[in-house]
């Protein structure tokens, strides 16, 4: 079953082309990750999706509704948090989950078990002014705002843009517990290590998806050979792996670097003959898979 | 103090009413050290780095930067240092060389110096055909590193860089730790705060801020073998939710 299916859609604003013939299918139930840059395109399609902006060419439906014509249906079907904070931030934290619940004709009682657990971590700020929270704590009255009315699936714009590791993984644990419930969650991320937290994820990159699949089997078409390669002299190792004859692509990754080779049957050995050549000291080669930036930057370079 | 530091602070603290937001926190950076400002949502970051800005006088402590002092000399240390966030960037309604003229212009560039400037900057980021186009029209990527040169344009001792990569795609954002690597080697201090945390790995030191104080500094290497992690992510973790 499917929860949104999208065909060919595209949107521009005068020459800007922000999305561009995007088409495919997100499951029922299912937690989606659009994954890419500011101004790939991933708020112009999320806008869409909830009925705040036109398409100029294509079709979409979500939940079975069509995006443009039964624009009223997919309003009270969808919950929608949008990348920048917009509850109301002169009203208190009660105050904002009972207007939300009234403008769904709704009551925070009668579907208090969705919100439960991230609730009682807002109540002791419950008579505070939603202006007044930290950054965390407003992320969590977002998402029961956006939860209150029970809807069949969610989109979470940057849910987690400048926050924290620590609190993005926990802002992920509640969506994972939200899926459990049977919601279809559809978020963007500008972080790519969050691809992981995802079931099926879409790589986009200037209004285009590169790839819609699960992680692993986006990482099992990576093309080539890939080594993480360490020195004494990590910058000068930088410049001469990119001088090398076979190189293709070498990029800094934490404290190594991932090197890929334009040989099929390259091994460690070929590239340490090669860097023996030069002055380094405990040069260390290894092979390994790739991660989703490695997938994601090979596919941006195609 | 001394002046083989660029930056030193001691017992530097900040309250606000009753809530202590920086707590005594001491700290010395080296000139041309890539120094990475770490911490949770609320540890304090924001404000510890405000005061050594001359944005905000502290309730109490002591600290100079680019040997100045935060309580009395606040206007002598907004002219020395650079400042770049990912939120407070170039104008996107004036042109390359407009924003140029104009960041120059603030920092007191002389006229010949500013015609200098902009030239080498143009040919150095290799943006001779985008000069007369509005930025608004220029990727994401250009931006960003025109931006990095603008706050550097006044040839600063040091540069305070706050979240300078959030949002970039990941190959933009190590071409912009290429530029990063080239002004610290060329003598320029970087103070830098990320949430990527493969990136607390490409700084020399890396500072960890909890609840107000810094609860660890040293050098990633350091860091990894002090709480027992493969990687900073993880060090990042431990700490954060106190080992």
């Amino acid at each position: 079953m499917n929860s949104v299916i999208i065909e060919n859609i595209s949107k521009s604003y005068g020459d800007v082309l922000a999305v561009d013939d995007v088409s495919l299918t997100i499951e029922k139930g299912e937690i989606f990750g659009f994954i890419g840059p500011d101004g790939a395109g991933k708020t112009s399609l999320f806008r869409m999706l909830t009925t705040l902006l036109i398409p100029d060419k294509g079709n979409a439906t979500v939940e079975g509704f069509d995006i443009v014509k039964d624009y009223k249906k997919i309003r009270s079907a969808v919950g929608y948090m949008p990348g920048r904070f917009s509850l109301y931030q002169d009203l208190t934290v009660e105050e904002n989950l009972h207007f939300f619940a009234a403008v769904f004709g709704t009551t925070i009682q009668e579907n208090y078990n969705l919100i439960k657990d991230i609730y009682v971590m807002l109540e002791p700020f419950k008579n505070r002014k939603a202006g007044k929270l930290s950054g965390g704590m407003k992320q969590k009255l977002a998402l029961c705002c956006a939860l209150i009315h029970k809807p069949k699936i969610l989109f979470l714009d940057e849910p987690t843009t400048g926050v924290d590791p620590v609190s993005r993984n926990e802002f992920w644990d509640m969506l994972g517990n939200l899926r459990k419930e049977g919601i279809t969650i559809v978020v963007s991320t500008p972080y790519m290590d969050e691809a992981n937290k995802c079931d099926r994820i879409a790589l986009m990159q200037k209004g285009k998806i590169m790839e819609t699949d699960y992680l692993k089997n986006i990482i099992s078409r990576f093309p080539r050979k890939l080594f993480a390669v360490k020195s004494d002299g990590m910058f000068v190792l930088l410049n001469e792996l990119r001088e090398y004859q076979f190189a293709n692509s070498v990029f800094s990754f934490g404290d190594s670097l991932h090197y890929s080779d334009s040989r099929e049957n390259v091994t460690k050995d070929n590239i340490l003959e090669y860097l023996n050549t030069k002055n380094h000291g405990n040069i260390s080669i290894e092979e390994i898979e790739p991660n989703i930036e490695d997938c994601f930057m090979d596919l941006m370079s195609k | 103090m001394t002046n083989n530091y660029i930056i030193e602070a001691e017992n530097l603290t900040k309250k606000f009413g009753h809530f202590t937001a920086v707590d005594s926190i001491s700290f010395s950076v080296k000139p041309g050290e890539i120094f990475g400002f770490l911490g949770a949502n609320g540890a304090g970051k924001t404000t510890a780095m405000r005061m050594l800005c001359g944005l905000s006088i502290p309730s109490s402590g002591k600290a100079t930067v680019a040997g100045f002092d935060v309580f009395k000399q606040t206007e002598q240390i907004k002219k020395n240092i650079g400042y770049m966030s990912q939120k407070f960037s170039l104008y996107d309604d004036l042109t390359v060389t407009e924003n140029i003229n104009f960041y120059g212009g603030i920092y007191g560039l002389s006229k010949s110096k500013l015609k200098e400037k902009t030239e080498y900057l143009i040919d150095l980021l290799k943006i001779s055909d985008a000069r007369n186009k509005l930025l608004v029209s220029l990727p994401l990527g250009w931006k960003q590193k025109l931006a990095f040169s603008v706050a550097i344009i006044h040839e600063p001792k040091i540069v305070f860089l706050d979240e300078p990569t959030g949002g970039v795609d990941p190959i933009t954002r190590r071409q912009f730790w290429d530029m990063i690597y080239e002004a610290s080697h060329n003598g320029v201090t970087v103070f830098v705060t990320t949430h990527y945390m493969d990136e607390a790995e490409y700084c020399n030191r890396v500072s960890m801020m909890v609840d107000g104080r810094i609860a660890s500094l040293d050098t990633p290497d350091n860091l990894k073998k002090e709480y027992n992690a493969d990687n900073m992510h993880e060090v990042f973790v431990k700490i954060a939710r106190g080992k």
